[in-house]
């Protein structure tokens, strides 16, 4: 039998019907995520056909995109302020509730970003495939699963269907060699994956991350990298599981136990690229030049290490969003002052993300004229950082510490950056407007976020760490 | 969905590389939990000049003399990347575009398009030069004609190009059908794949 791809066998073992050349695969979904921005119109169309939830042992619904960060509207008695957000969260506990969709809901203790509480609960497994109407759903591909974003027409498809209706993407090889240097974490490595591929680079791809860097990486990390796939116009990124995967998996709530976990373990070491398997490209980076990273215009593709410049000439394009910016060709990163810094998002809202930023923020203040907004991505993340006193840190530095959610990360809740100021964002994607019109948006790691927030500059992280 | 054939009318020019579907609809705009209400929203970090006003900037293509009525929309490469909100093509939909000329797509956008009734073509980023070029002379007098049966893209000045699209996005466009419908023709082979998938993989369920 031919070598396979990962991406190959997750494929074809979900094919109910291959594709011609005149039609697409009819693809088989294990499992789908909903929350409540992209599924009120998805739910319209069900009624209006007198469709049902074709199954409901695969749906799983929650609220995160335009909930409340603060206490007083989550527990506090106190109604949603925002109409639009209040609107959206109702109209999915009551589709939920006519629907008979599990709902994880506002107040439940399990609640948090979609793509934090899937992993989290152990509902994302090697092997699956996975959608939600989002397109960080790359995010899953961490346990080497299949998942990728849809819009909200194919979320009606699939809760009416079960299935998608898909053309074969092409397979991207994305090998990272040597180990990145201390202070460098997956977050840069992601953004300088995207810095070499381009915004577009992945278009028709899913991504095969695998290396010894990725080998290295934790769970939480790996997540990190898969979840920026689409900056990289990816359709999904994908990391073999192994020992690390198993580890992580092992014991959660929806993870098979016993006789089930040894049948499932079987089949999941089943599932890494062959040796041998052909892609249809393949990206080689050395982990072990990489630096902090940080983005300087209004893609994920507009990157460079923080101790770079700003790019001397560039095309319209680049004097766009060097205006949007209000930066200058060939400036230098490092030194330039911030004005909020957003902690959080399915990108680096994980326990080992809030660690790394209480690592700079212990004994040190959030400079003046700084603000600092910490949004943990789970209920379950905010527990865990608050039993390890995460969360004294944070506030005796000065910082805002939340309920979960996506936050300022896309600015629906109301959790937004005014216009022309300046954000260094652990969030993913830095285009104009996402944190509120105007807002001037930096990514950057989590700890590289810390340290602009006490220092109030760009700064390298690794001059606070040492 | 609304049937597409074929269309003749003004096409706006906003031909950038990567205008991204948080550029297409803020966050802010998405309000609405139907497909409707969405227009005004379109656009809107562009096409107004104060924070969530409504006052029109006059720079903005679609503010400008000679646009209004613009049912075709001129783009740049990766139109469409980012966020899978399929909010960006209602808004568009509801604006009155029914085609989006660009050089490549984000393949979420391009599918969005597709089921939502607007014809997403791939043409030469060369192509779309020209005939942004000859629209940009007199918009009102340079309508561009975008003919799915015929499979052609042209101008009145005579310029025209084969319009490349899958058989299966074409069919759905020109007879205005519903995926799940044709999804539920397979009923029985996706039930026989469940019975089976539930034999052997019987973890997967929650």
């Amino acid at each position: 039998m031919t070598a396979r791809t990962m991406f190959e066998k997750v494929w074809s073992a979900h094919e109910v019907v291959q594709e011609t050349a005149d039609t697409p695969a009819v693809l088989y979904i294990d499992l789908h995520l909903t929350h409540e921005v992209t599924s009120p119109q998805a739910f319209s169309v069900l009624r209006a056909g007198g469709l049902p939830v074709r199954r409901l042992d695969r749906t799983v619904a929650t609220l995160d995109h335009s909930t409340p960060t603060d206490r007083e509207q989550i527990f506090g008695g106190v109604p949603i302020k925002l109409e639009s957000a209040r609107k959206q969260v109702e109209q999915l506990e009551r589709n939920a509730a006519e629907f008979g969709v599990e709902l994880i809901g506002l107040r439940s203790d399990k609640r948090g970003i979609v793509h934090i509480i899937g992993p989290e609960l152990g509902l994302t497994q090697p092997g699956k495939t996975i959608v939600c109407g989002d397109s960080h759903t790359s995010t899953h591909g961490a346990f080497g699963a299949l998942a990728f974003g849809i819009g909200t027409t194919e979320v009606g498809h699939v809760l009416a269907t079960q299935c998608l209706l898909q053309r074969k993407p092409r397979t991207c090889a994305v090998t990272v060699n040597g180990r990145l240097p201390a202070g460098v974490t997956a977050k840069d490595l992601v953004l300088a994956i995207i810095g070499r591929m381009g915004v577009s680079g992945g278009t028709g791809h899913v991504l095969e991350y695998r290396g010894e860097a990725i080998r290295a990486l934790s769970m939480e990390e790996r997540m990190t990298v898969c979840n920026m796939s689409i900056e990289a116009g990816a359709r999904a990124g994908m990391v073999a599981p192994d020992e690390t995967t198993y580890a992580y998996l092992k014991g959660r709530p929806r993870v098979p136990q016993g006789e089930a976990w040894d049948r499932a373990l079987a089949e999941w070491r089943q599932l890494p690229s062959d040796p041998g398997a052909a892609f249809d490209r393949e990206v080689v980076l050395d982990a072990s030049t990489l630096e902090p990273m940080i983005t300087w215009g209004t893609n994920p593709g507009m990157v460079a290490p923080l101790s770079g410049h700003i790019p001397s000439s560039g095309d319209d394009v680049f004097r766009k969003a060097l205006d949007y910016m209000g930066f200058e060709p060939g400036e230098p990163l490092a030194g330039k002052k911030v004005d909020v810094v957003f902690v959080g998002s399915c990108t680096n809202g994980r326990l080992n993300d809030l660690r790394e930023v209480a690592r700079i923020l212990r004994g040190r203040r959030v400079a003046r004229g700084v603000t600092m907004l910490i949004v943990p991505g789970s209920q379950q993340v905010k527990r865990e950082a608050e039993a390890e006193g995460l969360d004294q840190v944070f506030k005796s530095a000065g910082a805002d510490w939340r309920e979960s959610g996506c936050s300022m990360c896309l600015g629906m809740n109301g959790d937004t950056v005014q216009a022309g100021k300046y954000s260094v964002s652990t969030s993913n994607r830095n285009f104009e407007g996402r944190q509120g019109k105007g807002a001037r948006t930096l990514l950057a790691s989590p700890a590289t976020a810390a340290a602009a927030a006490v220092t109030g500059f760009i700064t390298d992280p690794r001059e606070l760490l040492s | 969905m609304r049937k597409f054939t074929t269309l003749t009318a003004v096409a706006a020019p906003l031909v950038r590389a990567n205008v991204d579907t948080d550029a297409i609809i803020p966050s802010r705009e998405m309000k609405a939990v139907s497909k409707t209400g969405l227009a005004e929203g379109l656009f809107a970090g562009w096409r107004y000049i104060e924070i969530g006003g409504r006052e029109p900037n006059p720079e903005f293509v679609l503010n400008r003399p000679g646009y209004a009525g613009a049912r075709i929309l001129l783009g740049g490469e990766n139109f469409g990347c980012g966020s899978s909100r399929e909010h960006a093509v209602w808004a568009l939909a509801e604006y009155g575009f029914r085609a989006v000329i660009a050089p490549s797509f984000s393949p979420i956008f391009y599918g969005n398009c597709v089921r939502n009734g607007i014809v997403p073509v791939k043409l030469p980023a060369q192509a779309i030069a020209l005939l942004a070029a000859a629209v940009e002379r007199d918009p009102a007098a340079t309508p561009l004609t975008v003919d799915l049966v015929a499979r052609k893209v042209g101008a009145p000045d005579g310029q025209s190009y084969d319009l490349p699209i899958e058989a299966e996005a074409r069919e759905m466009l020109l007879e205005g059908l519903d995926g799940i419908d044709l999804t539920l023709k397979q009923r029985a082979a996706i039930e026989d794949f469940h019975a089976r998938d539930r034999a052997e993989r019987p973890w997967i369920y929650l």
